[in-house]
């Protein structure tokens, strides 16, 4: 009946994803590890590029993309079994795909050729909400201070001079602005790229047909967009810059060092790719099992009250700890494979130092050296892998962020519905006739139509019943007035003219809707009354309310008519809601009415009074009426019946 | 925290050596730094190259040591942290079972996602299932937090505050004005920096969270509410003020993002001064090249783990309350009441005497003076509207709310159908078999082919072993009511209640698993709750509800004699369904 919302990625996700910024913390994730075995890996730019590290590290750190998450845990159902969580993005390579996994079907989705067009195009477009250039500028701007600062280090140091030591502090102050500045820019953009999707996905509420999946994408989804944001992207115009300008001063330096470091560069994501090729079958069950562990505390949570109804919550004390045992085996025994990337890259980043030391203190023992040099050498070689361990530390907390993107931009791009577009007609003020022609109405998906060529004349003043089974079509026809759908065929006519060409919110201030379950706001129940017209004067407020049979209630609430309702209208019972929806209907004082069956499920004397309020709302009015109350059908003119889509006449006498 | 952290007890020793590996590692990259260092500056001093060897070998094993150590020390952090967690999941699974039950719609935290029902009802109290299930996930959430406090804060602390002592010690005991220096810069990057960062989280957190919660609502309005602002032409209004709400959090946030930036270009501020004063102090004292070299080089290193500290400060600080709500529930959960049950002469016979119930000690009464009785071998019927009292008067049948006033007599064993009854993610068989677990395969059939569900099983590749629940096979609304209905059966209780057991069943299909469910008694009660009235003339009793009272009671047949409410709902549902009645 209900299409299953789509499972977001979730609250979970704040706690799971690790982002862990800062230099040195990181654990050197080699980028891409998955290389090959990635579905979102865009593997054409390929690395090995000419200037060394820097071009190597950028796509190392893209092409990881399908494979980090793993451990980081399912967030997609908020189970937030994530356990990789820790300071690291090591939890590289186990499980694939991740990043397009935005329900749970797609787990380990073999990644087609189009699946990693779109996942391009999906980065180009977040890309585009970033101020990159300006990012390279500042990642130019640093390379140069680094290099600067060695430098003024190093002289410092080799001559025992404290010269340069101002020009460093200089130097070191400039790096810290630029620290400050860059990170500060990055989160106000990511700030106001969130900002922009976010009212654009709010203006498109409308248009979604089912729930809470939304509205957690348009709050907490929508964050899992910042570590990708305002880390990732950073890091990757960083990663791509400065080892390049590090490794260029190196060789002026001392070219064997530079030598050195441009052939073990390449290696960090060369032995990544072949862990991750190596263990690609055995992560993907073992992260399908991960998450299932993970999911059975939440599980069993959530069927509490039915394990205490049969007496089993003994038992399962025991099973959760078990499970959770389980989980962490199963994950310890990914996590030991995935981390062996990680200890590739950390390996070497600290031997590449040894490296480099060793015959560097042998050429000074020769002579062949300055000591300046030397030290210039030992001070930038670990800059040039810096980047690229930060780089991987950020891109799986990025896959997550890249999921999220995927369903908002798939939300932004469909198309609008037509319901939402509107004419430019005015509708006359007072309409003598509507008309339906042969009207049929589809819902997607739906074995069969809505309405099913409907066709029905409602003359000004006349007063029309509705009736027939739950699922008939009897909303869908009020919908179908109010302009919330479209017909698929036929027309619907005021006055002669297509109610399409009419401007909509115009044409809805001739009708009043009393729906079967009103949406109440967490505002006062005046401001409740008066949705329609919030200019509307209280004390014609108070008259739509005692029309409405509300004005006893609403006088016994704490504040009277200023007293806030809860969310949903919390803190008001059905009935009381019904009349409150029928206030408004008053207050707006419309020449059309439609009733949505405002006593179903009422209690008997709530029926009572909203009975009397709706029939008194019908007086001099045009109606339809959706209901099925002897009391309420008393009050139409004529009785239509809609079975499975299809209108027919009940004589009045069999109906009542 | 500490309450929380009280679970890491048993599991310390892993935990330690995780943190002394950690340390070890971190010590290592400093003494890597160290080391090569004093390599470089001492062989520019051209001594005999044995004086170099130690060095080089030093050198070579710190690199090596110190990317084993890590991989060593994640490991282990996991390792303890996952068993930690296990712990906790543990033992906040017993607080919330041995907790008080909670009010029907009032659930405390465990609630049912669920909704499956065309026409789920929604009443102030009953806040829809998408809230219960909002509540579930932050609960899990907050409990799958420990892993970040352990694994982002607690690990990180120690290692950075180890490297941070031994470097400071060391460059105290090689020249102790610069050591000075060192410490005092460590000092404020490691502590005053984080302290800051943390106490500006604090602050900006919380009202972070407020703006969230506004978009929130405002987010729901323009969903839940969207058909009944666009009939009053009031979306473009509640729109502009959720970007209101938006642009609120963006500044927010944007704040908060200064924050982190400001202490983290604080951080390689006070790095990089510290690092040129050691430099400047040392050539000041007349050093040579390779202590100035030495002394320069580890300052800089040591301050690597001790930079994130201000990442994880406030991280800390955003952990806190998810820490004192585990805390509160650890520790406050409160025992159940014992049932207000006596057992009666007859241990399978219900009797209400005058029962009232309240949820509030001043409120409206949920439940206003009911008596009634239902004998072994006996049927009941209780209909009404939303909200007059049907849940309340189950949930007292069932033990799990004590009435207020007046007397239950409630048989041990009462089970069966609730609205909260959950599907878990195991197979058919096993989520039958909660009810019974020594159940026969006959008599999984037997329920089953009462229930009609037999049918859908036989037909799946997978039969009885078929996953469902959450994350696996999809089911649709009537599959799953037959599957919660079939377990209720086979529990074989001595009252059976069921809570609108055709919900979500189209009518043909649910007149014949009624009959089959009331076909099925073997001389138990039972007491069943709906709102079709179609093949109740096979029920013993119905009463009708209305707000808390018992309005109506009679068989069908003599009910629908009659003028009253139970005729005016049978009329209403012969007409909606019935096309006979034209």
């Amino acid at each position: 009946m209900k299409t299953p919302s789509p499972r977001t990625p979730a609250p979970g996700a704040a706690t799971a994803v690790p982002d862990p910024a800062a230099p040195g913390s990181g654990v050197p994730d080699p980028g891409g590890p998955d290389h090959a075995a990635s579905p979102g890996a865009p593997t054409g730019e390929a690395p090995g590029g000419a200037p060394g590290g820097g071009s190597a590290g950028a796509p190392a750190g893209e092409g990881g993309t399908g494979t980090a998450h793993g451990t980081a845990g399912d967030t997609a159902d908020g189970t937030a079994t994530g356990t990789a969580t820790g300071t690291d993005g090591a939890a590289t390579g186990v499980g694939d795909g991740a990043a397009t996994r935005t329900d749970g079907a797609a787990t380990g989705a073999a990644g087609g050729a189009s699946d990693a067009r779109a996942q391009r195009a999906l980065r180009k477009r977040l890309l585009g909400l970033m101020p990159v250039r300006v990012f390279a500028v500042l990642a130019l701007a640093q390379a140069g201070l680094i290099v600067a600062q060695a430098d003024l280090l190093a002289r410092a140091i080799a001559g025992l001079d404290a010269g340069p030591l101002p020009w460093l502090a200089l130097a070191v102050a400039g790096r810290a602005a630029l620290a400050w500045g860059s990170g500060a820019l990055a989160r106000r953009s990511t700030v106001k790229a969130k900002a922009e999707l976010r009212r654009g996905l709010l203006a498109r509420s409308y248009d979604q047909r089912s729930g809470g999946g939304f509205v957690t994408l348009a709050t907490k989804g929508l964050d899992a967009l910042d570590p990708y944001l305002s880390g990732y992207l950073p890091q990757m115009m960083t990663a791509a810059l400065v080892p390049p300008i590090v490794i260029l001063r190196l060789g002026f330096a001392d070219w064997s060092s530079a030598l050195i470091i441009v052939v073990t560069l390449p290696l960090v994501p060369i032995f990544g790719a072949l862990v991750g090729l190596h263990t690609r079958d055995a992560t993907r069950t073992q992260w399908e099992r991960m998450n299932r562990l993970g999911g059975h505390f939440r599980d069993v949570l959530a069927g509490l009250s039915t394990l205490r109804a049969f007496g089993r919550t003994e038992h399962q004390s025991g099973v959760v700890r078990t499970m959770a045992h389980d989980h962490r085996r199963a994950t310890m025994s990914a996590l030991r494979v995935a981390f062996l990337s990680a200890l590739v890259l950390e390996l070497v980043c600290s031997l590449s130092v040894a490296l480099v030391a060793v015959p560097v203190g042998l050429r000074l023992l020769g002579g062949g050296l300055g000591l300046q040099v030397a030290l210039v050498v030992l001070l930038l070689t670990p800059e040039a892998y810096l980047p690229l361990r930060a780089l991987g530390t950020r891109f799986h907390a990025g896959a997550e962020g890249l999921a999220a993107a995927e369903q908002i931009f798939g939300i932004l791009d469909a198309d609008r519905s037509a319901a939402a577009v509107s004419g430019p007609a005015a509708p006359p003020a007072r309409p003598a006739e509507i008309r339906l022609e042969d009207v049929t109405v589809r819902f997607p998906g739906a074995d069969r139509p809505a309405l099913d060529g409907v066709s029905l004349t409602v003359r000004a003043g006349e007063r029309i019943a509705v009736i027939g089974p739950s699922g008939a079509g009897k909303s869908t026809l009020l919908h179908l007035l109010l302009g919330f759908v479209r017909p698929d065929s036929g027309r619907v006519l005021v006055d002669g003219a297509d109610l399409a060409s009419f401007d909509l919110a115009e044409w809805r201030r001739r009708l009043a809707w009393v729906p079967q379950a009103p949406h109440l706001f967490a505002a006062s129940v005046t401001d409740n009354i008066r949705l329609g017209d919030p200019s509307a004067d209280p004390e014609l407020v108070r008259r739509a309310a005692r029309a409405a049979h509300a004005e006893e209630f609403v006088q016994a609430l704490p504040e009277g008519y200023d007293t806030p309702l809860g969310e949903r209208g919390a803190g008001l019972s059905a009935g009381q809601r019904q009349r409150v929806a029928l206030a408004r209907a008053y207050l707006s004082d419309a020449p059309i009415v439609l009733l949505d069956e405002p006593t179903a499920r009422l209690d008997l004397a709530s029926e009572a009074a909203v009975t009397e309020a709706a029939i008194e709302l019908l007086e001099g009015r045009t109606a339809i009426l959706v209901a099925h109350r002897p009391a309420l059908l008393a009050a139409a003119d004529r009785v239509v019946r809609l079975r499975d889509g299809r209108l027919e006449d009940v004589p009045r006498e069999a109906a009542v | 925290m500490r309450r929380v952290l009280s679970v890491v007890r048993p599991h310390l020793a892993r935990l330690i050596a995780a943190g002394l590996a950690g340390v070890t590692a971190e010590l290592c990259a400093v003494a890597l730094m160290a080391s090569a260092a004093w390599l470089i500056a001492r062989a520019s001093q051209q001594p005999p190259l044995a004086a170099l060897s130690l060095a080089i070998v030093a050198v070579r094993a710190f690199a090596v040591f110190r990317g084993v150590l890590r991989y060593a020390d994640r490991l282990a952090g996991h390792d303890a942290t996952l068993r930690a967690l296990a712990e906790l999941r543990g033992r906040v699974y017993d607080s919330l079972a041995r907790a008080a039950v909670p009010a029907p719609g009032r659930p405390v935290a465990a609630g049912a996602p669920g909704g499956e029902g065309p026409a789920r009802r929604r009443t102030p109290g009953k806040g829809g299932a998408r809230r219960d299930a909002d509540a579930l996930g932050h609960m899990v959430a907050d409990v799958d937090s420990l892993q970040d406090l352990l694994l982002r804060c607690l690990l990180p602390i120690t290692s950075a505050v180890a490297v941070a002592v031994v470097a400071a010690g060391l460059a105290l005991v090689l020249l102790p004005a610069a050591g000075l220096v060192a410490a005092a810069g460590l000092l404020v990057a490691g502590l005053a920096v984080p302290a800051c960062a943390a106490l500006a989280a604090r602050r900006l957190g919380a009202r972070v969270a407020e703006a969230r919660d506004a978009l929130a609502a405002r987010s729901l309005d323009l969903l839940d509410g969207r058909f009944d602002l666009a009939a009053f032409g009031a979306t473009a209004r509640v729109l502009e003020r959720a970007e209101a709400e938006t642009a609120r959090l963006a500044r927010l946030e944007g704040l908060a993002g200064r924050v982190s930036s400001i202490a983290f270009g604080a951080g390689v501020l006070v790095q990089g001064l510290t690092a040129v004063g050691v430099a400047g102090v040392a050539i000041a004292a007349g050093a040579d090249e390779v202590l100035v070299a030495v002394l320069a080089l580890t300052t800089l290193a040591a301050f690597e783990p001790v930079l994130p500290l201000a990442d994880a400060a406030q991280r800390l600080t955003e952990l806190r309350p998810a820490a004192r709500r585990l805390a509160a529930l650890l520790e406050d959960a409160p025992q159940a009441p014992a049932p207000a049950r006596a057992a009666g002469p007859d241990a399978a016979e219900l009797e209400l005497r005058d029962v009232t119930v309240r949820y509030a000690p001043d409120g409206p009464a949920a439940l206003d003076g009911v008596s009634l009785r239902v004998e072994p071998d006996r049927s009941l019927a209780v209909v009404g509207a939303s909200g007059a009292g049907k849940s309340t008067l189950l949930g007292v049948l069932a033990g799990l709310l004590p009435p207020t006033s007046g007397t239950a007599l409630v048989p041990p064993g009462v089970r069966g159908l609730t609205q909260d009854a959950h599907v878990f993610h195991t197979s058919i068989r096993a989520n039958l078999l909660l009810a019974r677990p020594a159940a026969t395969e006959d008599e999984l059939r037997e329920a089953a082919r009462r229930t009609r569900l037999l049918e859908w099983v036989e037909s799946l590749p997978e039969g009885w072993d078929t996953e469902v629940g959450e994350g696996g096979r999809p089911m649709s609304g009537g599959q799953r009511q037959r599957l919660l209905l079939t377990r209720a059966l086979l529990a074989d209780p001595g009252v059976l209640v069921l809570d609108e057991p055709t919900e979500a069943l189209d009518h043909a299909l649910a007149d014949r698993v009624l009959a089959g469910v009331l076909a099925a008694r073997r001389g138990r009660a039972t007491v069943l709750v709906t709102h079709r009235l179609t093949g109740l003339d096979a029920v013993d009793e119905i009463i009708v509800m209305d707000e808390g009272r018992i309005v109506q009671r009679g068989t069908h047949a003599g009910l629908t004699g009659i003028p009253g409410p139970y005729r005016d709902l049978w009329d209403t549902e012969r007409l909606v369904s019935s096309p006979a009645a034209a």
